[in-house]
Formats: structure tokens, C-alpha cells, sequence
């Protein structure tokens, strides 16, 4: 019977679309941003292929067909970024300048506090795209060498840290500007951020998710010069 | 049908990236050249925003779950998770904080010189 259920390949297919239902109904009822519909899914998935004994390669057999859709989906982002290029257009000083000295700040910052720790090369590429939109993040940790789901986990952490630490922070460093706060926020922490970027405004959101694509791409090149450091 | 074309555009992206990331020699995710790919040929109108907008709006509306089974994956590396625990969460809230503090700062910084500058034109001409 278990047997029979593990083998087949709507398994994981399934299991995976289930616990991501029951991470929204979380997110709803809880509205925190701790309950992160990504996050619980993972940990209920986990929870039950440890309870029930079923290893992982027997549960990914079925749920890599969804993972395969994950590079269709990252070619999409180009269709959001297309509607907000007027924004791009009418901002560009602010937008590239903000962002690139985001970006340059993640990996000098990354760069020293894992030289600090003491991580070893793959640690450390594991954490250089740390910030910015699983999609590409995902791409650049396997690239480098990096632990790909260790990548997840952080970008993770990061996504949740930014949305609720968001409005402290603007307040705090005096970032007023409704364009500055958004490309903050969006190139702190991507998509998760922008979240809560939109319920700030709609300049906001619009420009925080504008910055997931544009510091993605971004750390994209400037992660090919940092990887080597350490 | 409209959907088939729809995937069948943003799927053959995929594929023409899969090809680049094979033949070019550095180490930049198919993702990535498909996106580019895809923004290049939106900006050069060769592919009309209304042949791929409903698919391309599916797939990123789901993304969130695409990623699970490979996050999932960390069954596999919790020894290595437990291993680097502290160094990554010490490093995910600096950094994160202080390139929201960096980003925001800089970008505020330019809008308000630039505002500045032309308040000065207006009031020069007066």
C-alpha cells in the first residue's frame, strides 16, 4: 500500500500541492509574516517523509516534475519587469545607482563576515545570493558550486527578516522617499519583501518588485567577481 | 489553444537558454539568458506582450511552489545546515538590514539631488 502510494508519480506532485494549500490557509488565519506559506509547506513535507519513513528521492521522483517548470517561470519575470520599464525609464539614476550599491553592499558585506566565520569557498558562495529572488539565487548557488537548498533556506530567512523589519528600518535610516523605500526593500529582500512593500503603497511595490529582477541580474555579474575571495 | 501558444513561446526561450548555458563557457544559469532572452524580445516587440502575458502570469503567480522540492532537498544537507547555522543567520540579518539601509540611503540621495537641481533651474529662470 505504501508502497504503491510512494511509487507513483503524482506522490510528491500532490504531497507538495496539499502542504503549499495548508501554508495559505496559515498565512490567512495567522496573517504574520513568520507564516510563510513556502516555509510551512517545506517543514510539513518534511515532517511527513521523516514520520512515514519515505526517502527523498522516492518523494522528488514526482515533485521534480513541478521543479521543472522553475526555469519557464524565471523567463516569465521578464514580463513584470516589461510592464514597470517606464518606471525604469523615468527613475534610471536612482533605480541602477540605488540598486547597484545594494548589490555591492550584499557582496562586500557577505564577502566579510564569511571571511570572518571563517566559512570555507562553498559555504560562502552558498550565502553570496542570499538576497535576492529564489529563482536566480538558486541558479547562481549551483553555479558557483554552493549548497542549492542551504541557498533556499537563507533566501528564505532573508525574505521573512525583510518584511517584518522593513518599516523599522525605513523609519530608522530616514529613507522617506516612497521610490527609495520600495528599491530598499526590493533589493533587501526580494519578493517576500515587496510584499510588504505593496501594503506600504503602490509606488512601493512597484518599485520593489522592479529591484527583484534588476539586482537578481545584477548579482548575476557582480557574484562572478566575488565568488573567488575566499 | 491560446495557451498552448503561450507556453510553447516562453518553453522554447527555455530551451534556446538550456543551448546557451551549454555552449557559453561561464557560469550563468539557463534561467538567466531565457530572461534576458525574454525581456530582449519583448523590448524589440519580436514577441507581443499579449502572445505569452496570460502564461507567463500562471507561472509566476505559482512560483512559490516550484520551489519546494528542492528546498525539501534539505533533508539531505541538515549536517551541513547545522554546520554553518550561526554564521548564516548572524549573516542574513546584517546584511540585510544594512543593504536595505544602503539602497534606500543612495536612492534617496540621488532623487532629492536631482529634485534640488531642478528647483534651482526654475528658480534661475525666474
Amino acid at each position: 500500500m505504501k508502497e504503491a502510494l510512494t511509487q507513483s508519480a503524482f506522490f510528491g506532485v500532490v504531497l507538495s500541492l496539499i502542504c503549499y494549500e495548508i501554508g495559505l490557509w496559515c498565512k490567512e488565519k495567522l496573517k504574520i509574516a513568520i507564516a510563510n506559506p513556502l516555509l510551512i509547506a517545506v517543514l510539513l513535507i518534511v515532517a511527513i517523509l521523516l514520520l512515514f519513513n519515505i526517502d527523498y528521492d522516492s518523494y522528488n521522483e514526482g515533485a521534480s516534475y513541478i521543479s521543472m517548470l522553475l526555469t519557464p517561470a524565471t523567463v516569465s519575470l521578464a514580463i513584470p519587469l516589461y510592464r514597470q520599464l517606464s518606471l525604469l525609464k523615468k527613475y534610471p539614476g536612482a533605480i541602477f545607482g540605488g540598486i547597484a550599491a545594494g548589490v555591492v553592499t550584499a557582496m562586500v558585506s557577505i564577502f566579510l563576515l564569511s571571511f570572518a566565520f571563517g566559512l570555507n569557498h562553498q559555504q560562502y558562495v552558498t550565502l553570496l545570493p542570499k538576497s535576492i529572488t529564489t529563482a536566480i539565487g538558486m541558479g547562481v548557488s549551483d553555479k558557483m558550486g554552493g549548497i542549492v537548498t542551504i541557498t533556499v533556506v537563507s533566501i528564505c530567512i532573508t525574505g521573512i527578516l525583510g518584511n517584518i523589519c522593513a518599516e523599522t528600518v525605513c523609519k530608522i535610516f530616514k529613507i522617506e522617499e516612497p521610490i527609495a523605500k520600495g528599491l530598499a526593500i526590493g533589493t533587501g529582500a526580494h519578493a517576500m519583501g515587496t510584499a510588504k512593500a505593496m501594503e506600504m503603497g503602490e509606488v512601493e511595490g512597484a518599485m520593489s518588485s522592479l529591484s527583484i529582477v534588476v539586482a537578481g541580474i545584477m548579482t548575476v555579474v557582480s557574484v562572478s567577481l566575488f565568488a573567488n575571495l575566499i | 489553444m491560446k495557451y498552448v501558444k503561450q507556453f510553447a513561446v516562453i518553453l522554447s526561450i527555455s530551451l534556446i537558454a538550456e543551448l546557451m548555458e551549454y555552449l557559453i563557457p561561464i557560469p550563468v544559469a539557463a534561467s538567466i539568458y531565457g530572461l534576458v532572452l525574454m525581456l530582449i524580445g519583448l523590448i524589440t516587440k519580436l514577441i507581443p506582450l499579449e502572445k505569452v502575458e496570460g502564461a507567463a502570469d500562471f507561472l509566476v503567480e505559482i512560483m512559490p511552489i516550484l520551489f519546494i522540492p528542492s528546498t525539501v532537498g534539505i533533508m539531505a544537507s541538515a549536517d551541513a545546515l547545522k554546520e554553518m547555522l550561526i554564521p548564516l543567520c548572524v549573516i542574513c540579518v546584517v546584511t540585510t538590514i544594512l543593504i536595505m539601509a544602503v539602497t534606500g540611503k543612495v536612492s534617496q540621495g540621488i532623487i532629492r539631488r536631482g529634485a534640488g537641481r531642478s528647483r534651482n533651474m526654475r528658480g534661475s529662470r525666474k
